[in-house]
């Protein structure tokens, strides 16, 4: 195994014990430099390239920014009425003037009303039983009951939060005549509801940090994969090593363009929020480009680890999705990460884009200071070094498998 | 084939026992070659007799398991950067960038290397190639005689002193090969060192001198005459109407180690004299057919020696 250690990079020439002079120095950027130019150059004639890596991250914050809506108004709604009261047609038009909810269905029972919810023919029930009059007038509690289809808990969150005030206010203005004496009880009616979810607040400002996440990782660990692996299939490797650059200089040669790839992208997209959707960072820049430089890091090494395992560029490519959709779907980016059970939330924690996340969201929504974050940023750095570690490690192995002869 | 030691430091390679294993495989098997400068040496042998290995051990990518010797007079196993910087390997595969256009390549390559006078070494290239008007095609539109040139002098670029070539001209047609050989002859008496393997016959031919590797392990040494004179095999030629068509019925006879049609002829050559004569006699009472006692070509030795090497790898 000697000769893998000495291809990843220390000439067996020179004694460990030997100063780094100003002059090898100078070789070292050189070389770093001629593979940096080499992986950029092909970028100015593969026009189509360059525009995905720039366009798409603009064409995401458009489709996330503004075509889905995640406080969705106006859904169908199936209401079962069991008591026909005024007091009852109060609290229903309450719920109803919030404007989340359109009375669509009215179906007789409660079990055509599971039906409807159950085929997905509307979003929510609600249910005002025989007896609610009956015990509103006796001082009981009386309950409405909504059942929220909460397949999607973003879309049913705000509108349940909203029933609640809505008919508290609705009581208070309406209960007159003999009524007027359960004006003022907070408990006069019970809102029961089923599924209820609470999402974090409005849509929008916490998209966009999430985003940012998103579209870095995509771009940063598919586009390291790929530039490795295409060395390998390719068989341009086996000449590059051959010649006096060592494999450290190759991956740092590799590295550095993607990362001002994802530092442009950041830019794009900082700016974009900030023009289209008048989101700015409320807290400190430098604390957000210290995150976001980490995560961009994190995922450069997360990639390359990947091509060091992947045989082909099309292996890479699945490799690549394979750890990008947990990230995405586990990061608290899809969904609220409370709301995730406890084994999804420990696999969260491990990824760049989770800490990611919740350092953006906090610096540009809460402003917050390196105090609060601190522990997110040290999370990010105990990824890159593990990560980093083990893509140094298996690079090392791989030219074992690049050396061997092909017979 | 060890020199004796007062030649050793002129000498441009000269390894011994080079040993090469890939887990309980041995690919290079006690390998001694040395090579003079400024001469051609063509590297031949059988698919997957570790020809590569041993140029990839020559030029400093792999470390062998055994053996050892000097390349340049510089140590193999110490010295490997430094055999780096004055040898250009040329790899079976294309290695240069197909995104690239060839003037780029051609920096790359000079910038790895630290090069002075860029422009000017790039130019004179790209002129020496005759690509100076399609310097900015890509690499990749390239067909595959002109990639091959390209790879060539992209490993000169930094005048090497020597010159480690891997199939260099495999797929490439007659006229251009011929083109590429001229200027590894070229290359040569500026006095850069040439280690080339091929499959072709006639480019051993056009090498100064041959080795010949079977199975790990080296089999022949010397010029193209040198070993035709030194092999024991003997060769008969059969002319005559249908005298391609006994072949057939000639291959795998005792005595008989090829037995192949050339055109309207038959070649047959085998170690031993009588008993080759016995092989054919059933064939030589044809009065059509004329046969003549002939020199063994070099195809047909190392078609013998791979035989050999093959009981010999048996054996052990």
């Amino acid at each position: 195994m000697r000769w893998i250690l000495e291809l990843a990079g220390r000439p067996l020439s020179n004694p460990p014990d030997v100063k780094v002079s100003p002059v090898r120095l100078a070789g070292f950027w050189r070389r770093v430099g001629a593979v940096v130019t080499k992986e950029v150059l092909p970028f100015r004639r593969e026009r189509m390239s360059f525009a995905v890596i720039f366009v798409l991250p603009i064409l995401q914050l458009l489709l996330f920014g503004y075509a889905i809506e995640t406080d969705p108004r106006h859904m169908p709604t199936a209401v079962v009425s069991g008591d026909d009261s005024m007091i009852a047609r109060t609290i229903l038009s309450a719920i109803g003037n919030t404007g989340y909810m359109d009375f669509t269905h009215q179906p007789r029972t409660d079990d055509e009303a599971s039906e409807l919810l159950q085929r997905g023919e509307v979003q929510f029930v609600v249910s005002i039983p025989a007896d609610f009059t009956r015990r509103f007038v006796r001082g009981e509690r009386a309950q409405v009951m909504i059942d929220a289809d909460a397949t999607d808990p973003m879309s049913v969150g705000n509108s349940l939060a909203a029933a609640g005030p809505a008919i508290e206010q609705a009581l208070s203005r309406d209960l007159i005549g003999p009524l007027r004496g359960r004006r003022g009880h907070s408990d006069a009616v019970e809102l029961v509801l089923h599924r209820r979810y609470n999402p974090e607040g409005k849509a929008r400002l916490n998209i966009v940090p999430g985003l940012l996440a998103v579209i870095l990782s995509v771009s940063m660990v598919l586009m390291t994969a790929l530039a490795v692996t295409r060395e390998r299939e390719h068989g341009t490797m086996e000449n590059l090593l051959a010649m006096p650059v060592r494999p450290f200089e190759v991956m740092i040669g590799k590295i550095i363009p993607y990362f001002v790839i994802g530092a442009i992208q950041t830019a794009i997209i900082l700016v974009l929020s900030w023009l289209l959707f008048d989101i700015t960072i409320n807290g400190d820049v430098s604390m957000l480009l210290l995150g976001t430089a980490l995560f961009i890091i994190a995922n450069l090494a997360i990639g390359f680890t990947i091509s060091t395992l992947a045989e082909n560029q099309l292996q890479a490519m699945q490799a690549s999705f394979f750890t990008l959709l947990p990230s995405i779907l586990l990061s608290g980016f899809m969904f609220p990460f409370r709301g995730m059970p406890q084994w999804a939330q420990w696999l969260g924690e491990v990824m760049p884009t989770t800490h990611f996340i919740r350092i953006a969201r906090s610096v540009m929504l809460k402003a917050a200071t390196f105090e609060d974050i601190h522990s997110e940023l040290s999370a990010l750095l105990a990824i890159v070094v593990i990560v980093t570690a083990i893509a140094i490690s298996r690079y090392r192995m791989t030219l074992d498998g690049n050396a061997k002869p092909t017979h | 084939m060890t020199p004796a030691s007062g030649l050793a430091d002129s000498l441009a390679i000269d390894v011994h026992e080079l040993v090469k294993r890939y887990g309980t495989r041995t690919v290079v098997d006690r390998v001694t070659l040395a090579v003079e400068p400024g001469r051609i040496c063509g590297f031949l042998g059988p698919n997957g007799s570790g020809k590569t290995t041993t140029l990839r051990m020559i030029c400093g990518l792999l470390t062998p398991d055994g053996g050892g010797g000097t390349c340049l007079g510089y140590d193999l196993l110490r010295d490997r950067e430094a055999i780096k910087r004055q040898t250009g390997y040329m790899t079976q595969r294309f290695g240069l960038y197909e995104e690239l256009t060839i003037r780029e390549n051609l920096e790359f390559v000079g910038r790895v290397y630290g090069l002075d006078r860029m422009r000017e070494r790039i130019d004179a290239s790209l002129e020496r190639l005759g690509m100076a008007t399609r310097q900015k095609q890509l690499a990749g539109s390239l067909s595959g005689g002109w990639k091959q040139r390209l790879a060539l002098a992209a490993c000169v670029l930094h005048e090497p002193r020597l010159l480690l070539l891997d199939e260099p001209t495999a797929g490439v047609d007659p006229k251009a090969r011929r083109a590429f050989w001229d200027e590894i002859h070229a290359y040569a008496a500026q006095g850069i060192t040439v280690l080339v393997s091929t499959h072709y016959m006639d480019e051993a031919e056009r090498c100064h001198e041959i080795a010949y590797i079977a199975y790990g392990e080296l089999m022949a040494r010397g010029t193209a005459h040198e070993i035709v004179e030194s092999s024991s095999l003997v060769g008969f030629v059969a002319s005559g109407p249908g005298a391609d068509r006994l072949a057939i019925d000639l291959q795998g006879a005792p005595g008989v180690t090829a037995a192949a049609a050339f055109g309207t002829t038959l070649h047959v050559c085998g170690p031993d004299r009588d008993a080759l004569l016995k092989a054919i006699e059933p064939h030589r009472s044809s009065p059509s057919i004329r046969w003549d006692e002939a020199e063994p070509t070099l195809e047909d030795i190392f078609i013998h020696l791979m035989g050999k090497a093959r009981d010999n790898a048996l054996d052990s």
